[in-house]
């Protein structure tokens, strides 16, 4: 016996970059994300070769949970051709020896930035958000100690005045992105700047969502079949971007969450946000023959 | 005759720190009261007529001596309740009147008058009716019954003041110089009204300026003039 | 050298507020010297004394903002029970949401400056569990309207208002819920001399169209012989004298409150 034999070969870096204490570490913090969901964990991010605020959080979740079998999506506000979406991916595959896809349906692990995909994710994938400021009660109190406590005591009176200016001054809820929203009842989570569109498909999903921001240092998460309920008013109802009736100018998709596209004359033209969808619908009318997945919104509509 | 009022040994003077003296303003005082009596105050110029009266109403705090009162749920010593019970006693038997109204914002003269009537449990509308009915005995006029005191002048706000505290038949009722500059209907009200309240049991105790007014109400005079005799048992005299 | 009172034997309800022995030091200074005080329902108590004197603090302590070293509090209601110190902060917060109001000499302290008023008054219902839009606005009106707020200005940011309606839109916050207590801390100081009678004017006839239990701290003698049925006198974190509002007035029995009261133009 030598030392050489009780000892793995010298590499240029550990599997899946990441170190093992620091997978370690992210592993029990992803499993207490997802023992008390929707809190915040906080967690020694490490260094990445990306910037902060490029989705280095989502990096670290990925990285952690990546093994040689699992199948990775990067998509990037929907898109899976973006460059930074590409430099991630190919980053996981380059570390990990993961396959890559673009089709929802083939992935095991998607990680995204502002998107949740438009086919129905199932129980055997895992959604990864990229988290810029993972705080919803920043806006309302910058002190986060006490905001902590504020979370600690489901104080979101303050959380529900904003809403109530809002209306006041606008006539509806103005946030765009990061709707708050209450995971199992309890705590008041920021979905990552996903669309108002996308919110709702978080809510009893069959997959679990982990939600993490490299930045700032924290994780939560929404275990499979967890409510989550945006914040809003008994007589306000919540309403999702007026996209339903859209159709894309590519792919002729129609329906789903769009990317406005300003023309010279002052019109806009629509373009479906998830690329892989719109591209698989083009296929499928040039006549290949593709699998589509169900839909969580159907006509435009999401059921019940 | 039943007891209302026990005074015994009552000695009320002011310290006055800044000055580092004592001023005395009665010493000793003992006398009693019946129901339906009526008790005159005379006396000299600061003889403490007033303070003996506000010294039983505990405006002042006596400083020793027993103000033993028969109230409704047994013998209290004024001189030692506890301040929430003089609070209560002061709403339910024992009234206070001067000449000095003290109107309330917003408050109408006859909401004023007819508070006393709704505390003790009387519906609005009863209350209301019978505080009109002494307004009007006042002589004060209907087209201020619903308008705000505050803004009366000092005859019209001391009629509204007499309608107030005597509106609610009470136990015992002190009198400080009520008639002071009324007009003659008033007064007339004034002493129609104390001589009803007599005959129906209320204990009073009166400083009057001008006592003729009340003369024939008159039951008993203590003179609270220093070295003046000891108060005397007069039965029906007339001053 | 004041005269101990007997305990009350004709009134039979129990004080709504009990504070029993109560101290409290900052490092050497000494805020409060055992001091203890209670309010029966529907009474109004006046505390009066200088700066320094305590009584700031004592009001903190009954909001639930400041623990004491020593002594106990109780509310007198049906679901509140024990010592109201020993509460946690969770319990403490919904205590107060619910149950108290307060009015601070500060807007800044009890306002949310560049929230709407209307907004400001809602905060409290929200924190209850309201969440229909319609009707907290329609709460929020009422409570305002019962602070005598202009109707039109309901959704103006307190930073655009003058100091007396700035002190109706907390006064609106602090009745909302139609709190058990109600404390005021200098309430009307530092507003002009008109202004501050028209809001003790409100106060007084809210106290009146209500029987709310109220706790008036203030230096200015004229706004506790205005408000309050009861005057607790204090100085250097102790009561030196308390009583009948008449009677602390008419006929002060410590030097202290003796100087405070010829003091008064």
């Amino acid at each position: 016996m030598s030392l050489s034999t009780l000892t793995k070969p010298w590499e240029a870096m550990n599997y899946g970059f990441l170190d093992a204490s620091a997978k370690r570490e992210l592993r029990r913090k992803m499993l207490k994300a997802v023992a008390v969901p929707g809190c915040q964990m906080p967690y020694a991010s490490r260094e990445v070769p990306m910037a902060r605020g490029w989705g280095t959080g989502g990096l670290q979740v990925s990285l952690t949970l990546i093994n040689p079998q699992t199948r990775v999506k990067v998509i990037d506000q929907g898109a899976d051709d973006s460059v930074n979406a590409a430099s991630i991916r190919r980053f996981l595959a380059r570390v990990s020896g993961a396959p890559t896809t673009m089709d929802t349906l083939e992935a095991d692990l998607i990680q995204s930035r502002h998107r949740v995909p438009e086919e129905i994710m199932r129980e055997d994938q895992v959604l990864v958000l990229q988290v810029p400021n993972p705080e919803p009660l920043r806006p309302v109190q910058p002190n986060m100690s006490i905001a902590r406590q504020m979370h600690a005591d489901a104080d979101y009176g303050r959380m529900w005045l904003q809403l109530y200016e809002q209306i006041l001054r606008s006539g509806r809820v103005m946030q765009g992105a990061s709707y708050p929203s209450l995971v199992n009842g309890r705590h008041v989570m920021t979905p990552s700047p996903i669309p108002r569109w996308d919110v709702p498909k978080l809510n009893m999903a069959k997959h679990l969502t982990i939600l993490s921001a490299g930045r700032e240092k924290r994780i939560h998460a929404v275990p499979p079949f967890t409510r989550v309920e945006p914040l809003v008013f008994d007589d306000v109802p919540y309403r999702v971007e007026d996209h339903g009736g859209l159709t894309c100018i590519r792919s002729g998709a129609t329906g789903f969450f769009m990317n406005e596209i300003p023309q010279e004359d002052g019109t806009s033209a629509y373009e479906i946000s998830d690329s892989e969808f719109g591209v698989k619908t083009i296929r499928a009318a040039e006549g290949e023959d593709i699998r589509f997945g169900d839909t969580w919104y159907k006509d435009g509509e999401m059921p019940q | 005759m039943t007891r209302v009022l026990d005074i015994q040994g009552l000695t009320k003077g002011f310290t006055m720190h800044h000055l580092g003296n004592r001023l005395a303003a009665f010493d000793n005082i003992s006398f009693s009261l019946e129901a339906g009596e009526f008790l005159l105050l005379k006396g000299t110029n600061g003889a403490g007529k007033s303070t003996l009266l506000r010294t039983i109403y505990r405006s002042y705090l006596p400083q020793s001596g027993k103000v033993l009162f028969q109230s409704d749920q047994g013998e209290i010593d004024l001189a030692r309740a506890a301040d929430i019970d003089i609070t209560h006693l002061r709403r339910t038997e024992i009234g206070f009147v001067t000449q000095f109204l003290t109107a309330r914002p917003r408050v109408s003269a006859e909401a004023l008058v007819a508070e006393p009537l709704r505390m003790a449990g009387q519906s609005a509308e009863d209350a209301l009716q019978e505080a009109r009915r002494w307004l009007a005995a006042f002589g004060v006029k209907p087209d201020l019954w619903r308008a705000y005191p505050t803004t009366f002048s000092g005859g019209e706000q001391q009629k509204v003041n007499l309608a107030r505290a005597l509106i609610l038949p009470q136990k015992l009722l002190l009198l400080d110089e009520p008639t002071a500059s009324l007009d003659a209907t008033a007064r007339a009200a004034l002493v129609a009204r104390l001589a009803e309240l007599k005959a129906s049991g209320t204990a009073m105790i009166g400083v009057f300026h001008h006592p003729d007014d009340v003369a024939h109400l008159i039951d008993r005079v203590i003179d609270l003039t220093p070295d003046a005799p000891k108060p005397e048992e007069r039965e029906d005299v007339a001053v | 050298m004041t005269l101990q009172l007997d305990a009350p034997r004709l009134v039979k309800t129990r004080p709504l507020v009990t504070v029993r022995n109560v101290s409290k030091c900052y490092g050497d200074v000494v805020a409060l010297n055992d001091v203890s005080a209670s309010v029966y329902p529907g009474e109004v108590l006046g505390i009066v004394g200088e700066s320094g004197s305590g009584k700031s603090t004592l009001l903190r302590m009954m909001n639930l903002e400041e623990t004491p070293d020593r002594g106990s509090y109780t509310l007198d209601l049906p679901d509140v029970q024990g010592n109201l110190f020993d509460l946690d902060r969770f319990a403490r917060r919904m205590l107060c949401a619910t149950k108290i109001g307060i009015v601070y000499q500060n807007p800044h302290l009890g306002l949310l400056m560049k929230h709407s008023s209307s907004g400001n008054v809602a905060e409290r219902l929200l924190v209850a569990g309201e969440r229909s839009f319609a009707t907290l606005r329609q709460k929020a009106k009422v409570a305002l309207e019962a602070s005598e707020f202009p109707l039109e200005r309901l959704d103006a940011p307190p930073i655009e208002l003058s100091g007396g309606m700035q002190q109706r839109v907390q006064l609106a916050k602090a009745i909302a819920l139609e709190p058990a207590l109600l404390l005021l801390d200098e309430p009307t100081t530092g507003l002009d001399v008109s202004v501050q009678a028209m809001v003790l004017d409100t106060l007084k006839h809210l106290q009146q169209e209500r029987a709310i239990t109220m706790v008036i701290v203030s230096h200015d003698l004229g706004v506790i012989r205005t408000m309050a049925d009861r005057v607790m006198v204090m100085r250097r974190g102790e009561v030196v004298e308390q009583g009948l509002a008449d009677q602390t007035f008419q006929d002060p029995q410590h030097a202290y409150t003796q100087q405070l009261v010829h003091a008064k133009l």
